[in-house]
């Protein structure tokens, strides 16, 4: 339609949640003190996020439960919404991704809904960023990515990093709108705990997920390294997404929709 | 395929002069919660594809190559690749960029002798994927990794892209 190679971005990063969260836009008003308000109020919200689900603070919401799970006559409405999706997740991960059993940061086992906090904040928040007309939206948090992209303009290229090795990639995808989050071993050592046997899961090295919701391609993310060796398997059947999977041995493979350069894993 | 065309090379040179002119960075929100992204100039290691280790036909371990070449801007133009041997013989492709995308990957060079069709494409789809994502990655807006600490955020890709767009 138009070309878009001199297309205005300008990138916005900030440290919330615990995690260096980038934001791009790409419009004709990207330098303008219009937008930089929008990004602004889209970091304001992550940060109050955080100061009411953090489990790393004593005083947040989440942080005063201790490891219990919220009370839905007493939660405020947040945190209600929050349960409610954390037990979806359970049902939908076929109990694999169980925030009601996880270890805390003061030691033990209790509630923690981050994992799904933060794609939930992320794709709550970026409401600021997605309603400005004429501009593409490209969001990184920690990693998982959310992207909008105009009508005609050239899609988003997200690069999918090999944990093995984070300079470099493993694929490249070429996406105008969603998700692609990505759960693994990588970067913190074994983080994600296996729900059945409560210890950290290490079969897979990283699953990369991508789909029309962050939140959702985060949880299934996760729930696919918690879950290992069937893995594959289980991302294949679910509606709408894809993903990219290394095991601890190295090796990569996809699901047959895998939207990237890197053909389906071929049948055994 | 980890030989780095002179094309890619270009263009980490470019992103580590950006590292070094952008010595500290705020975001709006200002105070505290910013990152300096880039202060050390990590970006000096080039950044490609890397080898499948579930094709069994990594170049790197059946043989040694050697050459590689580049024309045209960092939008645009054609990247040879190295000449790979394998143990069917040497296999060298060339990839056409244009307006950032690749727009041809071609064989100019595949091995002769007696092989059937399918060992060739076998061989040749891992080379092929390889270059590609190698001269893609070039022009990569942002990356999708297990959860970074601002450690290890500093080191990253996602730091240069955005260290290249935060002005």
């Amino acid at each position: 339609m138009t070309t878009t190679i001199d297309l205005d971005r300008r990138a916005w990063v900030l440290q919330v949640m615990g995690l260096p969260v980038s934001a791009h836009l790409r419009g004709p008003e990207a330098h303008t003190d219009a937008v930089a308000e929008r990004v602004e109020r889209f970091f304001a919200e992550l940060r109050e996020v955080d100061a009411v689900f953090s489990t790393y603070r004593p005083d947040s919401e989440i942080g005063r439960l201790g490891g219990a799970a919220p009370d839905p006559a007493t939660a405020t409405p947040a945190v209600r919404e929050v349960a409610r999706r954390c037990d979806e997740a359970r049902a939908r991960t076929g109990g694999w991704f169980d925030a009601r059993r996880l270890p805390l940061p003061g030691g033990g086992l209790g509630y923690d809904p981050s994992g799904l906090v933060k794609g939930w904040a992320v794709e709550r928040a970026a409401r600021w960023l997605t309603d400005l007309p004429g501009h593409d939206l490209c969001l990184n948090a920690g990693g998982d990515v959310l992207l909008r992209t105009t009508p005609g303009r050239p899609a988003w290229r997200v690069g999918v990093e090999d944990p093995a090795r984070p300079d470099r990639l493993l694929d490249v995808l070429e996406l105008t709108h969603g998700a692609v989050a990505t759960s693994g071993t990588a970067r913190r050592g074994a983080h994600i705990t296996d729900p059945r046997s409560g210890r950290p899961a290490q079969a897979v090295r990283s699953v990369t997920v991508v789909g029309p919701e962050l939140l959702w391609a985060d949880v299934y993310a996760t729930a696919a390294v918690a879950r290992g060796a069937d893995a594959l398997d289980w991302l294949a059947a679910l509606d709408g997404y894809a993903a990219l999977l290394v095991d601890a041995a190295g090796r990569t493979r996809t699901t047959p929709a895998w939207p990237g350069h890197r053909p389906a894993a071929r049948a055994a | 395929m980890r030989r780095i065309t002179l094309w890619l090379l270009s263009t980490v040179a470019a992103v580590v002069l950006l590292f070094s002119y952008r010595t500290s960075t705020m975001g709006p929100g200002g105070a505290g919660g910013a990152v300096a992204a880039g202060s050390d100039g990590t970006a000096s290691a080039p950044w490609g594809a890397t080898d499948d280790g579930a094709t069994g036909a990594d170049p790197s371990s059946g043989g040694s190559s050697s050459g590689g070449s580049s024309s045209g801007s960092s939008s645009g133009g054609t990247v040879t690749g190295s000449v790979a041997q394998t143990r069917w013989g040497p296999v060298q492709v060339r990839i056409t960029v244009s307006g950032g995308k690749i727009t041809d990957v071609t064989a100019v060079r595949v091995p002769d002798g007696n092989f059937r069709d399918q060992q060739i494409n076998d061989y040749a789809v891992p080379i092929l994927r390889q270059e590609a994502i190698a001269a893609q990655s070039a022009q990569i807006d942002t990356v999708s990794g297990a959860t970074v600490t601002s450690d290890g955020y500093r080191e990253s890709l996602q730091a240069a892209i955005d260290a290249a767009h935060l002005k």
